[in-house]
């Protein structure tokens, strides 16, 4: 590669050619202001906070989008600039909704860092505001355009991320506005609710339906027995919301802090995933023994479930029938469990702590439900649990380790990892391997279906059979893979989607990582990592040899996929129209 | 729908599917597929973007955006009557604003909106070129002219009849 050399602030730096004067100035230790900008994402030039001076040339540049060039002299801090980029910050904060005071972003909001950084004491332009309606008509997503400051990050991470595009800038001038078409609620158009642009608004003009108040008043009700269970990906992320490094693993704090918050039991959602691998793994082999519909896709991302149902409803019969693993949980505290406990199931409530915004939306679908009652009763995100244990004043950073509850919060490596991408196909593997062979499988570790190359493909002797399996993350990735099955390109057996990128780690529930914070590192991979050390440090590694999932087939469901598994673990799926 | 108009509307879409095998391959086929689509249907329903966004594979969201950018384009289909309120300087100062705020409340739309029966479409308009009779309004080809707000009600009855 050309490297060429360029002076920033006086500072000497060699960069390779095509390199922006943003991501220059970093390597020299600079901080440029930026808004708009999300690494690989956006970058477009359009909030012009990024400016700097260029020697030589007649106007200011938007760095981000600035490639420099060898010998260039690159200034970031003069006079002009600082004038320059205030006055952009002003304009955009004088008709911003500034109630940061009741803002869920506060203290985590990229406008409200730039406005104390850039030193904003006053707000000298008082422009004209509008005063929309909030859309919260979604389960999932909460949108307030009056925060919305145009950046456009949502929209590219909607449409070029994600393959979907339901928002994007409507009208020009002062009535521009970033929303879905024909005034119509988020809830009425083809969203999956995957939340990843929530998590790419650098404000407080996305966020997911708070439902924390639903689960105080459960907390409080002392006739309800409150059972909560915490996602594999929910241990690795959690205590960024307290400040801890990204990639921290907080297992036994987080089942504290549940604890202290005063729910009943404190299960692992990795137990239902070792379950869905029991499940799933029997459907897959029997569909490969039976000639059922192939290849057989994952299930338990219910992102990537809406999507099929309203883009790919073709493969609707590929999808395999195994409810996500929290919706396993909860069917299974409310029957068993219960059952067990002489609980009556009415009485029972499942909150899931999940990194993911489209479970809330999953957990309201009606059949979803055993014996009438919902499998789970209320979805947080990882971001709403912090926000609990905020509220009750816990110092989570103090609290000591704690241990899930015995039976449903018994788990094993292979249910660690599905909060990967690739993790599910690994764990089904670790298993379908022994299932068929008889023999251990030596090697656990399948490193071909980790990492987080867009689609990743692996083939696997099973004995005399093999095995061709593809792993898809994001619905871009997927429908790129779900174009060559159709063109008759590519043949599977079998195929992992998560329907956001990298997996559940960097789901829309996830801690909020700021765009700065992208420069430097990929959640997908540092998150990915502490799952792997999870996985590796946990004595049972494969989902078959769980005994509490053992004795739950022993005591209960019989074999997996017989008729009272399908009663309890298995679902359908509905076509949905694309608007 | 009838059946006379679902065969008109096939017939539509069948003229735009021309104009879209035209453009498909080419540069920037977005705008001129959507002036012609506007020439056919007379506005750009979410029916017609829900094609053209198939065909073109661009999403819906970003036709929607051009739409709404350029007033060329509507999203709904113009009245039967359309009325023309001049407000050149003439008209202006003659107090044509009084009288476009009387239709608006008349028909309970504003300028640019087309009323709930789709009988009429409201703009405020550039000099009409009858200054002499301000302040004039149009309705199709039919001027009016030395108004006072209180002879709207009437002229506007004449239509609804
Ligand atoms: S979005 Fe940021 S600046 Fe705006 S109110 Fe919320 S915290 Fe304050
Ligand atoms: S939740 Fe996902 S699909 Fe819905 S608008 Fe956001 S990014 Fe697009
Ligand atoms: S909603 Fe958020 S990400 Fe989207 S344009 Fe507005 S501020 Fe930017
Ligand atoms: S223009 Fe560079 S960050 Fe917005």
């Amino acid at each position: 590669m050309e490297m060429i050399k360029v002076r920033i602030d006086g500072v000497e730096v060699e960069v390779p050619a095509g390199t922006t004067a943003l991501e220059a100035a970093k390597l020299a230790n600079i901080d440029i202001p930026t808004l708009c900008y999300l690494k690989d994402i956006n970058e477009i030039g359009a909030c012009r906070m990024c400016l700097v001076e260029v020697e030589g040339a007649r106007s200011l540049q938007a760095s981000c989008v600035f490639p420099v060039g060898d010998g260039m002299n690159i200034k970031t801090n003069t006079p002009k600039v600082r004038a320059a980029r205030k006055i952009s910050l002003e304009l955009i904060l004088s008709n911003h909704d500034r109630k940061c005071l009741t803002c869920v972003r506060s203290q985590n909001c990229e406008l409200q860092d730039l406005s104390q950084k850039l030193g904003v004491d006053d707000i000298r332009f008082e422009g004209e505001r509008y005063d929309k309606p909030i859309d919260s008509f979604s389960p999932s997503i909460e949108r307030d355009p009056n925060k919305c400051i145009l950046c456009r990050r949502c929209i590219a991470v909607c449409n070029n991320v994600q393959g979907i595009g339901v928002i994007g800038a409507t009208e020009r001038g002062f009535e521009t506005m970033v929303e879905p078409v024909f005034n119509m609620s988020i809830n009425d158009v083809p969203c999956i609710n995957c939340g990843q642009c929530i998590v790419a608004c650098p404000v407080g003009a996305l966020r997911e339906k708070d439902d924390t108040e639903k689960v105080w008043d459960a907390l409080n009700n002392p006739d309800l027995h409150v059972v909560v269970q915490t996602a594999p990906a929910v241990r690795v992320a959690l205590g960024e919301e307290f400040g801890m490094e990204m990639g921290t693993r907080v297992t036994g704090k987080m089942v504290s802090a549940l604890r202290r918050l005063g729910f009943d039991r404190v299960f692992d959602t990795d137990f239902a995933a070792d379950l869905t691998i029991m499940e799933e793994g029997t459907e897959l082999l029997n569909r490969i023994n039976n000639g059922g519909t192939l290849p057989m896709i994952t299930s338990c991302s219910p992102g990537w479930i809406k999507y099929s149902e309203h883009y790919y409803p073709e493969f609707l019969d590929n999808l395999s029938t195994c409810k996500s693993p929290h919706e396993m949980m909860g069917a299974v505290v409310k029957s068993y469990y219960a059952e067990k406990n002489g609980w009556d199931p009415a009485n029972v409530y499942v909150v899931s702590i999940m990194p993911c915004t489209a479970k809330k939306f999953e957990a309201q679908r009606p059949e979803l439900s055993v014996n009438g009652h919902p499998d789970v009763d209320v979805v947080l995100t990882t971001r709403e649990c912090a926000k609990m244990i905020k509220e009750a004043g816990i110092d989570f950073l103090a609290l000591p380790d704690g241990d899930f509850d015995p039976a449903l919060g018994d788990s094993t490596g292979a249910g660690v990892i599905f909060g990967a991408t690739g993790g599910v196909m690994e764990a089904a593997l670790r298993t379908v391997y022994e299932v068929v062979t008889g023999e251990p499988m030596e090697n656990i570790e399948v490193h071909a279906v980790r990492g987080i190359d867009g689609v990743k493909e692996a083939e696997i002797e099973l004995g005399d059979m093999t095995i061709r399996a593809a792993i898809a993350h994001g619905t871009a990735n997927a429908k790129a893979l779900l174009e060559q099955i159709k063109s008759g390109e590519k043949e599977y057996h079998f195929i992992e989607i998560m329907g956001c990128p990298g997996g559940c780690v960097t789901g829309g529930g996830q801690p909020i990582v700021k765009a700065k914070t992208y420069m430097e590192k990929d959640p997908k991979v540092v998150r990915a990592k502490a799952i792997y050390d999870e996985d590796r440090d946990l004595p049972i590694r494969k989902s078959h040899e769980n005994p509490s999932i053992k004795k739950l087939y022993e005591e209960y469901l019989g074999e997996p996929n017989s008729s009272k598994a399908h009663d309890l673990l298995h679902t359908h799926y509905v076509e949905r129209s694309v608007y | 729908m009838s059946a006379v108009t679902l065969k008109q509307n096939e017939e539509k879409f069948s003229k735009l599917q021309l104009v879209i095998d035209q453009w498909k391959d080419k540069e920037g086929p977005l705008m001129p597929v959507l002036q012609a689509a506007q020439d056919i249907f007379g506005c750009l329903s979410l029916d017609v973007q829900k094609y053209i966004s198939k065909e073109l594979d661009i999403p819906v969201s970003e036709i929607y955006g051009v739409v709404t950018f350029y007033s060329q384009f509507t999203l709904k289909p113009k009245g039967k009557y359309k009325i023309g309120v001049c407000m050149g300087t003439a008209c202006y100062v003659k107090g044509s604003q009084a009288i476009l705020d009387e239709i608006s409340k008349e028909l309970n739309i504003k300028s640019g909106e087309t009323s709930e029966d789709g009988l009429f479409t409201l703009d405020a308009t550039r000099c009409l070129g009858a200054c002499g009779l301000a302040p004039i309004i149009m309705i199709n080809d039919d001027v009016y002219g030395r108004l006072s707000p209180g002879d709207i009600k009437e002229i506007i009855k004449k239509y609804k009849d």
